[in-house]
């Protein structure tokens, strides 16, 4: 059941986007993160960071890192394949469940974008 | 008890002083960011905290199934048992090495390299055949602490599996079914733990009361089965925001609420179970299994509330969850360990002023988390309803009021980590003092055997 959970499964992912989702755990980047709201609550949720704000934005936030967050050192290369797995995740569906989709049931309508 | 037996209650209780330790650093790193980056940043602390919750809860789980396996089956320690224990101790602490060099690569709560997962997978199928290889010595009608104990076992395999699924690039080719089956799993997880440790919970209240009926009753096997459902079922309030097949979401949602029924029925035990609670206050493990009673109470409230949608959309992605994750894993999960393991250790024989500590601590530990959970309860609301409700956007500014709630909680923290390490130093003194009988008094009864022997065959041949 669970396994067929995305029914469509059109948005297959490119070898970058493999290997930005492999930076993503080595540098166990979900410890602060949220993706779909699962992980730490450090920073913010970056399901949508990509679409919102665009992937210049993230850039700079992961190649130099802030105050709050280490600078990781990451080349350029890999700083590429994390920002293509986000947008990758981003193209996957929204994080924040909006009014309209509450049924009055209690449960969610959510379709697949 | 064998020595084997020993060294893994004494690793189980490094484990949880462990997790205590390194949450309790993980809170102030997680407030002043600035200040640990440069050392011992979050990200690296979070996954030892983490990870040694987790092993702690399933180590402390499995040394009281393997303790009373030898009261209830009868059956000697066998060497399966032995490669479980090393081999998990082994990896455990490899995986601690691992961290320490900030080598990662699994994913959340797993978060050491993939390859550390082989010799789990080992230890556990160890575990499985022994456990399995003395069951067959008592296949009649076992009691419900035998099917949860065997339960737990077997779905810890399956959810292990699957959460290492990911390996197969099939399950990565699409990030909706990936995280859907590592939510799955890891939800599933906790019910196979909870079924361990409930087990054992039962067995030491048949022993206290000497009363097995509880374990055989139809209304115990009635909730295992609704906990059973849960187990395999419920998982899905943790990616009820994931576009994924909406059955998915209202199976869960539909289950969640069968859980009603267990809290309904505990509300109504509340009264005997008072009056239980004072005929047996001076046992300690009595003390601790009716605390976890009270956060059984709390947590469940809170979670059956958690699964409804149009509500999790509030609570989902906020600290209300860590609350949830925190009121049971040390509510719940650590006070009924504890109980286990001050029950294997006889804490009650322990001298008078060690009782007195571990029941100070116990009384620490009790308003240290309830002040610890309440702090991520208004953390989490303050988090849900500036997020959702006024829907900003600004990351800094949504978390600004939060922080008061967290300083709060990394506070509370402190006391809670003193609370426990006073009950495990005095476990500790237990587990040294721990009598077993001395491989000559063994002998000497053999030979006693023998001669009694000898003497009655004797007396047949005058006769």
């Amino acid at each position: 059941m669970y396994a067929f959970s995305d029914v469509q499964r059109k948005n297959k992912p490119s070898d970058e986007v493999t290997a930005g989702w492999k930076t993503w755990q080595e540098k166990n980047c979900q410890s602060c993160h949220q993706l779909y709201g699962l992980g730490g609550y450090m920073g913010p949720d970056l399901t949508n960071t990509a679409s919102d704000k665009g992937k210049e934005y993230m850039r700079s936030f992961i190649r130099y890192g802030t105050g709050k967050m280490p600078n990781f050192h990451l080349n350029e290369q890999e700083v590429n394949e994390l920002l293509a797995f986000l947008s990758w995740v981003d193209k996957s569906g929204r994080s924040k469940v909006a009014d309209s989709l509450v049924h009055w049931t209690g449960s969610y309508r959510i379709s697949k974008r | 008890m064998s020595r084997s037996h020993k060294i893994f209650i004494g690793f189980a209780l490094a484990l949880l002083l462990t997790t205590l330790f390194f949450g309790m650093i993980a809170s102030f790193a997680f407030l002043y960011p600035e200040v640990y980056n440069k050392y011992l940043p979050f990200y690296q602390l979070r996954p030892m905290h983490v990870s040694a919750a987790l092993f702690w809860i399933i180590t402390g789980a499995t040394a009281g199934i393997l303790h009373f396996k030898k009261d209830v089956f009868q059956a000697k320690e066998t060497t399966s048992e032995k490669v479980f224990i090393y081999l998990w101790i082994a990896t455990v602490v490899s995986i601690f090495i691992f961290y320490a060099f900030k080598k990662f690569g699994g994913r959340e709560y797993w978060e050491f390299p993939p390859f550390l997962g082989i010799p789990i997978l080992i230890a556990w199928l160890s575990l499985m055949f022994g456990y399995f290889q003395a069951w067959t010595k008592r296949t009649k009608n076992p009691p419900l602490y035998v099917w949860q104990w065997s339960t737990g076992i077997v779905f810890f395999l399956i959810t292990f599996l699957e959460q290492n699924l990911y390996q197969i690039p099939w399950f990565r080719q699409s990030f909706l079914t990936e995280i859907t089956i590592q939510w799955k799993s890891n939800g599933a997880m906790v019910g196979a733990w909870n079924q361990m440790i409930y087990g054992t919970a039962l067995f030491i209240m048949t022993r206290i009361l000497g009363d097995e009926s509880v374990a055989i009753s139809k209304r115990a096997f009635a909730f295992y089965f609704i906990g059973l459902t849960n187990l395999m079922l419920n998982w899905g309030h943790h990616i009820y925001n994931l576009p994924a097949t909406s059955f998915i979401r209202h199976t869960a949602y539909a289950v969640s609420m069968t859980e009603w029924i267990i809290f309904i029925a505990i509300c109504m035990d509340f009264r005997s179970k008072l009056s239980e609670a004072r005929k047996f206050k001076h046992l300690i493990a009595h003390r601790f299994m009716m605390y976890a009673e009270f956060w059984v109470y709390l947590n469940l409230f809170l979670a059956l509330l958690m699964s409804i949608p149009a509500i999790n959309r509030y609570t989902h992605g906020t600290h209300i969850t860590v609350a949830h994750a925190m009121g049971a894993t040390i509510g719940i999960n650590t006070m009924i360990l504890l109980g286990s393991l001050g029950y294997i250790l006889k804490v009650d024989e322990l001298h008078e002023s060690n009782r007195k500590m571990i029941l100070k601590g116990l009384s620490i530990a009790k308003i240290s988390l309830l002040v610890f959970w309440l702090a991520l309860v208004v953390a989490g609301l303050l988090k849900g309803y500036r997020d959702v409700a006024l829907g900003m956007t600004n990351f800094q500014e949504m978390m600004q009021p939060v922080i008061t709630s967290l300083k709060v909680f990394s506070f509370a923290g402190i006391s809670l980590f003193a609370g426990i390490a006073i009950i495990c130093w005095n476990y500790f003194i237990a587990l040294k003092k721990y009598h077993t009988p001395p491989q000559n008094i063994l002998i000497d009864s053999a030979a006693l055997k023998l001669v009694k022997k000898q003497k009655l065959e004797q007396v047949i041949e005058q006769i």
